[in-house]
């Protein structure tokens, strides 16, 4: 059965505390951690981008695979975030991994769901038999306006799923996908910094469209919360996943372990696959796992997978989720974190 | 500054690390050559180097060309690759303090520089603590 025989994560190793941004602001440091349930966000360095992360978590997927790249029919990367606005962030990805010329390539944008979005795309290639293996990455580098309530969290990312029929890891049983036109975070041309609908956010967004696929996948695949072992939601603060979590049915102890946003922030496109990785690291055979993205303006894609036993061979081929959390941080103070995020107007 | 052609020429040796290996004498090259300055042969085979290593030797370059303007002070190493070959390239995400000869380190995907806010944006390989 097809399903993800490869996985990998890419976090950078820069991290800002909510209370050296609220510093700045002249906000209040402990409401907002209560509020948001984050107390820190990673930071891209300069040189870092969605490519390079793309690239490296794509690396360690291709590692726990062991396939030859020459074999990846599609290439996709979901990203609000694409380093140039015209020209593709995947062929620089496709080139880097060896995957060139004979793949079809392309970038998604979908605010927070493009990563689960190239997923769905590459998995459904690979069932239909016009591909061989299809390479998926969430990926984003976000921006909050300064001062904004998105800057405590937008943080950066990614995660890879190779996907395939041969040496699956987990398969996928099922997919669903829930959407409506909402406008609750957007972004206009040329414009630097995102708008939100603030508590528009919630519950005509969020929640409905987590709940929607979350129920829809459920009832399609005969399946109810207890039957599975992990739940990943979208993560664009701490809160909202043990919401969803309530509102479903789900356990908080099925949700903890895809659960980073604390320490991590909202990696938009590589929230719930970054959560998916943290999860496969720990999974057992035959464990289900559940995991529902969202996408701003807005949508929810939804998969059902079941582990198999061969994420035991392939778990330790490179590094693990929580590994690339816990390791090597580097905390930056604002000044140092506005020039690395180009906050600052310099001469041109 | 490389320009976009010569910048895409180098892709495989800058995203890859392909390297020339002589068929007669195992000598590799990279970037790869056409004539193998050992024994002269002209047959080579592509392959890819490794990625890890260790710095043979470091410096910190405090007074940058313009296009590393931004970037300074930053460390700069030679590393042996644990094929053998030996590399220039910039070492990041790493204290200066723990900058050290013989330290093992890995290669990652990077920027390693932009023609300006509007220009192509080159990728390319640095080393970071293993």
């Amino acid at each position: 059965m097809e399903g993800i025989i490869g996985y990998g994560a890419s976090i950078p190793r820069n991290r800002i505390k909510v209370e050296e941004i609220a510093k700045v602001w002249g906000a209040d440091a402990p409401s907002y951690k209560k509020g948001l349930l984050v107390e820190e966000k990673s930071v891209p360095s300069p040189d870092q981008d969605t490519i390079t992360m793309s690239v490296e978590a794509s690396k360690s997927a291709l590692k726990r695979a062991g396939i030859n790249p020459k074999e990846i029919g599609a290439v996709y990367i979901g990203s609000e975030s694409h380093p140039y606005a015209v020209k593709p962030s995947g062929t620089v990805l496709a080139e880097a991994i060896g995957a060139t010329p004979e793949v079809h390539t392309a970038d998604l944008e979908f605010a927070c769901k493009a990563g689960t979005e190239g997923m769905f795309i590459a998995f459904g290639l690979v069932k239909a038999g016009l591909i061989k293996y299809g390479l998926a990455v969430g990926a984003d580098t976000s921006q909050g306006a300064p001062g904004d309530a998105l800057e405590y969290t937008a943080a950066a990312g990614a995660a890879a799923y190779l996907f395939g029929r041969e040496k699956v890891v987990a398969e996928v049983l099922e997919t669903y996908s829930y959407t409506t036109d909402t406008p609750d975070f957007w972004r206009r041309e040329y414009q630097y910094y995102p708008q939100h609908g603030g508590r528009f956010t919630g519950d005509p967004a969020y929640f409905k469209h987590i709940t929607g696929a979350a129920r829809g996948i459920m009832e399609k695949s005969g399946l109810k919360p207890a039957d599975f072992q992990y739940i990943i939601f979208h993560q664009p603060n701490g809160k909202f996943p043990f919401r969803a979590g309530e509102i479903l049915g789900f356990a908080k102890k099925q949700i903890e372990p895809g659960w980073l946003v604390n320490k991590l922030g909202n990696t938009y496109s590589g929230s719930s696959p970054l959560g998916l990785t943290a999860t496969l690291d720990i999974s057992k055979p035959g464990d289900l796992v559940l995991i529902v993205s969202y996408g701003s303006g807005a949508g929810s894609d939804a998969f059902i997978l079941k582990v198999t036993d061969r994420i035991n061979e392939v778990r330790e081929l490179a590094p693990k989720t929580r590994e690339l959390l816990d390791k090597n941080r580097n905390y930056l103070e604002y000044g140092t974190y506005a020039k690395f995020r180009h906050k600052i107007r310099k001469a041109e | 500054m490389p320009t976009p052609s010569r910048y895409w020429r180098e892709i495989p040796q800058r995203y890859r690390l392909e390297a020339a290996k002589c068929k007669n004498c195992g000598y590799v090259a990279f970037p790869p050559r056409l004539v193998c300055p050992r024994c002269q042969s002209r047959a080579f085979e592509t392959i890819i180097l490794s990625d890890a290593g260790k710095i043979v030797t470091y410096t910190i370059i405090r007074v940058p060309p313009q296009p590393f303007s931004d970037q300074a002070p930053y460390a700069v190493g030679i590393v042996e690759l644990d094929d053998g070959v030996r590399l220039t390239g910039q070492i990041v995400d790493c204290a200066f303090e723990e900058l050290q000869i013989g330290k093992r380190v890995k290669i990652e995907f990077r920027k390693v520089s932009e023609e300006g806010e509007a220009g192509v944006i080159y990728y390319g390989y640095k080393f970071v603590p293993a």
